[in-house]
């Protein structure tokens, strides 16, 4: 393993009596993609808005591409490209005028300029939009845009604030697909999100909540976490099922996916009992099977112990 | 400090101007507008003053006193009335501001080389005007006077003469000195005005979040959104001072390159105030409230303009020197009426720039590149 691109040392962050982030210890390998995951006000944001040397920490530090945010802050942003939860580019300006204006506030040099503009462009599919206003451009494409500002100073380490949040699942495709050609590049990037399926994408996956790191692991070793099976199970009537599933000994948690629920069992093996006590209460089970948790599972298992 | 990233940020915001036709036409048409209004409203000449007259006399003398007046242009006799109460009538309901009362006997004790005494009544609730009336009829009745006199062949009574000559504003029009006055409040309240939106727009909009995590350093941030306004600062004084010369017809007798230039300074101080506003406010109405009641109070009250300083309580007065607009008051009213040059306006000058750098390095520390 290489030396790590971004460090926390008991980063804490308190607002009043809240605090928003509590002695976080993080360390995140240089050419990797980190994960934060965790429910809105979980302290994702603020984690995020330190490392990119824009909110002092309460206490602790943080070390990112080798600088301390709280010495060198200002050349910490020199190397990192940021991206804020919201949208805070200027949707008064063209495409192309946002992208020239964070050039220059990064002295990207005029002869490399033009180049790396076209490529940025190209890349994120604007180029066709260069001449539009930011203002009028899709979700997707705004994110996408957001990107080609964060980058175009080339930076050592990519800090994305939910850049997924509210964006269609195909441009949230197209963005992912950005994010591993940049990964190939060896940039590392941080990203938080509130999708698990994104989650999943990742090298290292951190679950925050409530300003704690529940865990930080790959995505499988999460996943292999829970220590207990899981099953999967098909009812026409999902809710009414759980409610007498919650009756039964032996059942950890369920939780609801449409049709199917996930149940995670605590001691006893599931048995064909429970099927049989189900349908006798008249609650079809179109079947089940023992599965891999997926992080969603896991994560709330996790929550729940607390 | 790196001029790329100055020249960007002024680019940007010039762009951003550009494409907001309400700020856009605030920035340009507000001074003219204010000009327009508060130079017709505001006028401290006191003419055609309404009068009634109660003559008993009826005699030459009388009318040739009431001809003089109506002639002056200072009275308009709105009515001839045959008592006395009539004349409380006139007073009470507002008809008449001014009510002259000549005795039967005026004429008679004219010719008699008597002094004949003339009644006048003003109303006093707007004093100012009861003060420059009463002005006005002395000055008539006494020229009268002498007339008279000189005519009987008698000398005139008066032992010391003066003989006043008003420098400066030799028509003592009071436009004259109201317009400079009034170019310097209107360029303190719309000089910070302009800047107080730059910096809280960008963190209501969310793009200071975006801006702050970028290298920029905080002067190069200042420098460039001051530069923008600074060019519309400077069409504005150049757009008044035309209006000034051209429309309301107030001569300029300085340098209008000293008088650009000394505007210039005030400028810097007036947007470097609107910025450190923005700093403190993070919302753009809160700013423009705050901009408008912090200069537009102390401009108008206690830069000279309106109330002679030298009047003033100490307190006060010391307070007036903290007011950037007194010393553009005074720099105005000076290239307008006097003609000053640098040497006779060095004194506001120097302590225009320092009150200029003074809030340019409270806006540069108090800007920081942190949320929260």
């Amino acid at each position: 393993m290489n030396e790590p691109a971004i460090v926390t040392k008991d980063l804490t962050r308190t607002f009043g009596p809240v605090v928003a982030v509590d002695r976080l210890n993080l360390g995140v390998a240089k050419g990797s993609l980190f994960g934060i995951v965790g429910p809105d006000g979980g302290g994702k944001s603020t984690v995020m808005r330190m490392l990119a040397a824009i909110m002092e920490p309460t206490s602790g530090g943080a070390w990112v591409a080798g600088l301390s945010v709280t010495g060198d802050g200002e050349g910490v942003k020199e190397r990192i490209g940021y991206m804020s939860q919201r949208f805070g580019l200027y949707e008064d300006l063209t495409v192309i005028e946002n992208i020239d204006f964070y050039a220059d506030l990064y002295e990207v040099p005029k002869k490399e300029r033009q180049q790396r503009i076209e490529r940025l462009l190209g890349f994120s599919n604007l180029t066709p939009f260069s001449g539009r206003l930011a203002g009028r451009l899709s979700g997707g494409m705004k994110q996408k845009l957001g990107l080609a500002c964060a980058l175009v100073h080339t930076p050592e380490v990519l800090l994305l604030d939910e850049p997924t949040n509210g964006v269609d699942p195909v441009s949230r495709r197209d963005f992912w697909k950005i994010l591993y050609d940049l990964l190939k590049e060896g940039i590392t990037i941080f990203i938080s999100t509130a999708y698990l399926d994104e989650a999943e994408r990742c090298t290292r996956v951190g679950l925050m909540h409530n300003g704690r790191l529940l865990m930080e692991e790959t995505p499988d070793a999460i996943k292999r976490s829970l220590g207990r099976p899981m099953i999967e199970l098909w009812s026409d009537n999902p809710r009414k099922a759980a409610e007498v599933l919650r009756s039964c000994r032996g059942i950890g948690g369920i939780s609801i996916y449409g049709q199917k629920l996930h149940i995670t069992i605590e001691k006893e093996e599931f048995s064909c009992d429970t099927v049989s006590l189900m349908r006798d209460k008249g609650i079809e089970v179109k079947g089940y099977r023992e599965i891999l948790p997926s992080l969603e599972d896991v994560f709330i298992a996790k929550v729940k112990e607390l | 400090m790196k001029p790329l990233r100055i020249k960007a940020i002024a680019h940007k915001e010039l762009i951003q101007i550009w494409r907001d036709p309400l700020s856009l036409a605030m920035a340009f048409m507000m001074p003219v507008m204010l000009l327009f209004i508060f130079g017709y409203a505001i006028t401290l000449d006191v003419n055609d003053l309404k009068t009634v007259v109660y003559d008993r006399d009826r005699g030459s003398a009388s009318r040739e006193l009431i001809d003089g007046m109506s002639a002056s242009g200072y009275f308009t006799v709105v009515g001839e009335v045959h008592d006395q109460r009539e004349i409380d009538r006139y007073l009470d309901s507002g008809e008449a501001l001014v009510a002259v009362s000549i005795q039967e006997d005026f004429s008679k004790k004219l010719h008699k080389g008597i002094p004949a005494p003339l009644q006048v009544i003003v109303d006093g609730s707007d004093s100012n005007t009861a003060t420059i009336a009463l002005g006005y009829i002395n000055a008539l009745s006494e020229g009268y006077a002498s007339r008279v006199a000189g005519m009987r062949g008698a000398r005139p009574l008066p032992i010391v003469d003066p003989r006043i000559r008003v420098w400066y504003n030799p028509d003592l029009k009071s436009r004259n000195f109201i317009i400079p006055g009034l170019i310097a409040i209107i360029m303190a309240v719309i000089a910070a005005l302009l800047t107080s939106l730059t910096v809280a727009r960008e963190w209501e909009r969310g793009t200071m979040e975006q801006l702050i995590a970028t290298p920029v350093r905080v002067p190069e941030l200042i420098i460039g959104k001051l530069l923008p306004y600074f060019g519309i600062g400077f069409v504005d004084v150049l757009l008044s001072v035309l209006l000034a010369v051209f429309l309301f017809g107030v001569p300029l007798k300085g340098s209008i390159f000293l008088l650009m230039f000394l505007s210039g300074i005030f400028l810097f101080g007036g947007l470097s105030l609107g910025i450190l506003i923005s700093i403190g406010a993070k919302s753009q109405l809160v700013a423009s409230q705050i901009s408008m009641v912090a200069t537009f109070l102390p401009a108008f009250l206690l830069s000279g303009f309106m109330f002679a300083i030298a009047n003033m309580p100490k307190a006060l007065r010391v307070i007036t020197y903290g007011v950037p607009a007194r010393y553009f008051v005074a720099i105005l009213k000076g290239i307008f009426l006097k003609g000053s040059t640098l040497r006779l306006l060095v004194m506001e000058t120097a302590l225009l720039s320092v009150f200029g750098l003074v809030v340019f390095a409270i806006a540069n520390r108090k800007f920081r590149k942190r949320i929260g």
